[in-house]
């Protein structure tokens, strides 16, 4: 069949790189183009319009975005190693998860990297977290024994962005004494054979927040 | 206790998505009226621990939370009079159109809990997403579904009914026909639709209620 499958991206997003590892896990060829976000092309502004922003994945000429949704669509489009279960009710908490990781972990977490009530921040995103751990309960991966749909949208979580993130900024959120299960549901998550393939080089992740958040000169 | 059961609130916008997607795919359901703004039940609080809101559809004894989500749920239970095109591009642009009003639910409505420069500034945001969402999200179609109705029109049936009544509250003219003809004759043809009409909250209690909650939320922010 010819597929053309092009992905708008940054290497250091989280939320692209959401989209290449769904990819990657079913085995998708796809066309990766790096977005300067300083300068965005009239590529990228024609495919999306209304936000203007990555990731934007473009399967035979027609674009899809916003992470989440392109995530349904991939796993719907493309069946091997299924994202969501097949249960109807078990795909509703992974869609409740999903949610709450995007509208409520993810600005939260954001705000810990800020200089406003830091401390504030802090506190809100840990309970956040320790919602999340508990729905992990005693599984490998949100998605069983092997990651699915919940696991893909905590990457930010899972990978490294949060541990990085926390040191350079210096505040104290996934630690192994605050939350256990979810420090080894993310160790879990960066030594998965195709995940650690597909996150973006550490040290220029770090070298990047150090710029962004590390304190200044 | 009922096969399906839908913990609601009588002017919740979220709570009639899901009412009418039950309404059009004539599921039967058990309505239970929660009093989230003084008295939130125990079983509401079983039921949804995270967000401890409303809508919860109750299926079979297992709760679902978040409207979006509890759609998406229905669509996939009971897949007769779909809300979602088979297309999955078409799909994903009716996800897109749901997640952009989820998304700015926030802009669209502060105009009705701030006045001054405030509101005048939060009007402008306001017109500017719904500028958008017509252009980009309805464009020339019939509804956002296409030629039926679907998820994304449930997302943004809210501006047929809640939407003018916050105006008339408020003070302020939002979205005005001359300035958003396409939306206005969207949501003429919603409401018209048997399934919406039969199902929409009293237009007088809506006043009532929104107008206290104006009242709150100034007093609120002054505090």
């Amino acid at each position: 069949m010819g597929e053309e499958v092009k992905l708008f991206a940054v290497w250091g997003s989280p939320f692209s790189r959401r989209v290449e590892m769904a990819l990657k896990l079913k085995g998708v060829e796809y066309e990766y183009i790096e977005v300067d976000l300083q300068n965005k092309s009239d590529l990228l502004l024609k495919y999306n319009p209304v936000h203007k922003k990555i990731p934007v994945l473009v399967h035979n000429g027609k674009p899809i975005a916003e992470s989440v949704v392109i995530l349904e669509y991939i796993d719907e489009t493309w069946k091997g190693f299924p994202l969501l279960p097949k249960d109807p009710y078990q795909r509703a908490m992974a869609r409740f998860w999903a949610k709450f990781i995007e509208e409520k972990c993810m600005p939260a977490l954001f705000k810990c990297a800020g200089t406003e009530d830091r401390e504030k921040a802090v506190e809100e995103a840990c309970e956040l977290l320790k919602l999340l751990e508990n729905e992990l309960e005693d599984k490998k991966f949100f998605g069983g024994e092997n990651i699915g749909f919940v696991d893909i949208v905590a990457d930010f979580i899972g990978g490294y962005w949060l541990r990085d993130i926390q040191e350079i900024v210096g505040v104290k959120i996934l630690t192994r004494e605050n939350l256990p299960k979810l420090c080894e549901w993310s160790d879990e998550f960066v030594n998965h054979v195709v995940i650690k393939e597909n996150l973006p080089p550490r040290d220029k992740l770090i070298a990047y927040f150090r710029t962004r958040f590390g304190p200044k000169p | 206790m009922a096969e399906v059961t839908l913990l609601g609130f009588w002017p919740s916008p979220f709570v009639y998505r899901v009412i009418w997607a039950l309404k059009l795919k004539g599921v039967e359901y058990e309505y239970v009226e929660e009093d989230v703004v003084y008295n939130k039940s125990d079983r509401l609080l079983e039921y949804n621990p995270v967000h401890k809101k409303v809508p919860v559809l109750v299926h079979a004894g297992k709760p679902i939370a978040e409207s979006a989500v509890i759609l998406e749920y229905i669509e996939e239970t009971w897949p007769h009079n779909p809300l979602l095109p088979k297309d999955p591009h078409q799909r994903a642009l009716a996800r897109f159109w749901t997640k952009f009003g989820e998304d700015k639910s926030i802009a669209l409505c502060t105009f009705f809990i701030t006045e001054g420069e405030e509101q005048v500034k939060a009007t402008k945001e306001a017109q500017e997403n719904l500028r958008i969402l017509e252009e980009h999200g309805l464009g020339n179609k019939k509804f956002f579904g296409g030629d039926e109705i679907g998820m994304a029109d449930f997302e943004f049936g809210w501006l047929n009914l809640w939407l003018p009544v916050m105006e008339q509250i408020a003070g302020v003219k939002v979205m005005e026909a001359e300035s958003f003809p396409r939306l206005h004759a969207w949501i003429q043809r919603f409401k018209e639709l048997p399934t919406i009409k039969q199902n929409l909250p009293d237009h007088s209690a809506m006043l009532t209620y929104f107008k206290d909650r104006r009242a709150f939320f100034l007093a609120s922010a002054k505090s």
